[in-house]
């Protein structure tokens, strides 16, 4: 009498076991994962192949082994590689620190550029930038600190026997107004040079990275993603609410403070590098949770679109006007506005 | 001694203290349900004894230690609270809501042994929501996605368990049908079971031991027989009533005695703020 009914169920999940190890898994979610790494990876190689010189995947293939040699290998390794793959790790990060605060505020709204993170982080380089002149490595500390002290101050100004979502995000939406207020002054009273300056840093760039910043990045998200994904499983358990996850034992107060602090350090590392890119981390949760269709957040289905969202804005970014490369975060924005539009439609025929 | 105790202590939130000096034995093996008027300290008292609030004196005592003395899990495989609200996820299924009770007893690769299967099929036959198990819980209706949440304290597998108005919302059908669930797990699964209900006669019908309380403070505890008699629904809710023998189950049955109208007695025609209403329990926003 229960089969049918019970069907799904056994549909849905799918029991891995082996000595010392057990979980379960959704094969839609493993499929869909599936399919958006494999979308990552051919990102990943178009925009290695494709430029003013264009490559073919043999090249490209042939440069990332360490087979090529001349141009070949320096169009690949030197010009487009550290491009590529932070295009992919910021992406990921992006969805990643998403993920976090719309779990923590259970809100779709509950994003870091929602929130203030990225504006404190824009406030810090930009102190640096247009007061002390500062170069790029005193810039990117200042902008985990902006990023890391708008968190403290948020989380402090929305505590009240430990923090909910919808006040943090009110507080956020607050402190967000003021730090843009308190930038365009930044800039409005500094000299046209740096203003400018600041400004393309402001609207969020992965024109100019190299190296550098590759290391410094895959140093700073090499910690923070095996922390948010060892996070994981209590965070969904803190979406049930407070009491529901302390009485299964998670600690709710503590899990919430590291998750905060992971999900900033995840924007701010790389709105420390590139500025503020906005409506990845808003956006690629979301389309992630209706791909993967699971309950709850996707950590991994979240870290992937971001990574498909980001990859594609910034080809699109380098390669849509042939002559002038934008700034990513202008393909961003777009993308967040078409997003917001998309939800409006559809709220608008549900109602 | 019993298992779970509360010694001397004082509760509250912030500076605002609820209860003080508060001493209460939960009966073990028995069906404890403490009753009191709204913001009387029930629901504080049952977060003091699932370990989600910390007195500010006193302690409360789990197996011969302090509740607070315990990490959380330890404490989580050993007792299981059913909050008043718990949000479920969006899409999550009967069967992966009732799976995350096995919480406490699972690690970090070991997160889904045969134990754990069995114990949740089990969870779902005792609550019968086995059909209902790939269901949506957004889909389900009040009562049965109460008893889905019930569930979920069941495959947390303690042998104390706490409800906290497991039944408001619900329609009288299925109040009784959680009440007789509740009786089941107590008296066939031995489970030991302090629950706070709002209805005083589902409580003199199914409780062994009853815990009143007002202003903080424990005003009576016993068999329902001993306890429950007019002059202390008086006291205890400012209720004039008469007590009868329900005819069915032979337990106490409160009846208020004023007819429509004069309830509070003949001269008390309601003016609307007779009654003095006390400062509602903090609401966790």
């Amino acid at each position: 009498m229960s089969a049918p009914a019970a069907a799904p169920a056994v549909a849905r999940t799918h029991v891995v076991r082996l000595p010392g190890f057990s979980t379960r898994v959704h094969p839609r979610t493993v499929l869909v994962c599936g399919i958006l790494a494999a979308v990552v990876v051919v990102l990943f190689l178009v925009s290695l192949a494709t430029g003013d010189y264009r490559l073919t995947l043999g090249q490209v293939t042939s440069a990332l082994t360490g087979h090529a040699d001349g141009l070949v290998r320096t169009v690949v390794l030197d010009w487009r590689l550290p491009r590529a793959t932070l295009a992919l790790l910021f992406g990921a990060a992006l969805g990643l620190g998403g993920a976090v605060f719309q779990s923590l505020t259970r809100n779709p709204l509950g994003s870091p550029d929602i929130i203030g993170f990225d504006s404190g982080a824009y406030t810090g380089a930009l102190v640096v930038m247009l007061w002390w002149h500062g170069g790029v490595g005193q810039q990117t500390t200042a902008a985990v600190v902006g990023g890391l002290a708008t968190a403290c101050a948020v989380y402090l100004l929305a505590y009240r026997r430990g923090v909910q979502g919808f006040r943090l995000i009110i507080v956020g939406i607050g402190v967000s107004a003021m730090l843009g207020a308190f930038n365009t002054w930044l800039i409005l009273t500094s000299r046209l040079q740096d203003a400018m300056g600041a400004a393309a840093f402001g609207a969020g760039s992965l024109n100019e990275v190299g190296y550098g910043q590759l290391w410094a990045a895959l140093a700073v998200l090499g910690v923070l993603v095996p922390a948010v994904l060892a996070l994981g499983r209590r965070m969904r358990l803190l979406e049930m609410g407070d009491d529901a996850a302390r009485q299964l034992g998670v600690p709710a107060e503590p899990t919430r403070l590291l998750l905060v602090a992971v999900g900033v350090g995840l924007t701010a590392t790389v709105t420390a590098i590139a500025g503020p890119i906005a409506f990845v981390a808003l956006v690629a949760p979301q389309v992630a949770r209706r791909l993967v269709a699971s309950p709850g957040t996707t950590l991994v289905g979240s870290a992937l679109t971001g990574a498909v969202l980001l990859q594609s804005a910034d080809w699109t970014a380098q390669h849509l006007v042939p002559t002038t490369p934008l700034p990513v975060g202008v393909v961003t924005v777009v993308l967040g506005g078409s997003y917001f539009v998309w939800l409006l439609v559809k709220e608008g025929i549900r109602s | 001694m019993t298992r779970l105790q509360v010694r001397d202590a004082s509760l509250g939130y912030d500076r605002r203290l609820i209860s003080e000096h508060l001493d209460l034995d939960v009966p073990d093996g028995a069906f404890t349900v403490v009753v009191g008027p709204n913001a009387c300290g029930k629901s504080t008292l049952l977060r003091a004894l699932a370990r989600l609030l910390r007195p500010s004196a006193g302690s409360v005592v789990l197996d011969g230690r302090d509740i607070h003395s315990y990490r959380a899990k330890e404490v989580a495989r050993r007792l299981g609270l059913l909050p008043q609200s718990s949000v479920a996820p969006d899409g999550i299924t009967v069967e992966e809501l009732v799976a995350r009770g096995r919480h406490p007893h699972q690690r970090l690769l070991q997160q889904w042994t045969t134990q754990d299967e069995e114990v949740v099929q089990e969870a779902m036959a005792a609550t019968g929501v086995t059909a209902l198990a790939g269901r949506l819980v957004d889909e389900l209706s009040g009562g049965q996605r109460q008893r889905v949440w019930v569930a979920m304290a069941l495959a947390q597998e303690t042998d104390l368990l706490l409800l906290d108005e497991p039944t408001t919302f619900l329609d009288v059908a299925h109040q009784i049908e959680l009440l007789e669930l509740f009786r089941h797990l107590n008296v066939d699964r031995g489970r030991t079971l302090v629950a706070v209900l709002h209805d005083l006669n589902h409580a003199c019908r199914y409780a062994d031991h009853i815990v009143a309380m007002a202003d903080g403070r424990v005003v009576a505890q016993g068999s329902p027989a001993d306890v429950v008699t007019a002059e202390l629904v008086h006291e205890v809710f400012g209720l004039p009533a008469h007590v009868f023998a329900d005819p069915v189950a032979g337990t106490p049955l409160v009846v208020p005695s004023g007819p429509p109208g004069s309830a509070f007695g003949p001269d008390r025609r309601y003016d609307g703020a007779r009654r003095a209403e006390p400062a509602p329990e903090p609401a966790v926003v």
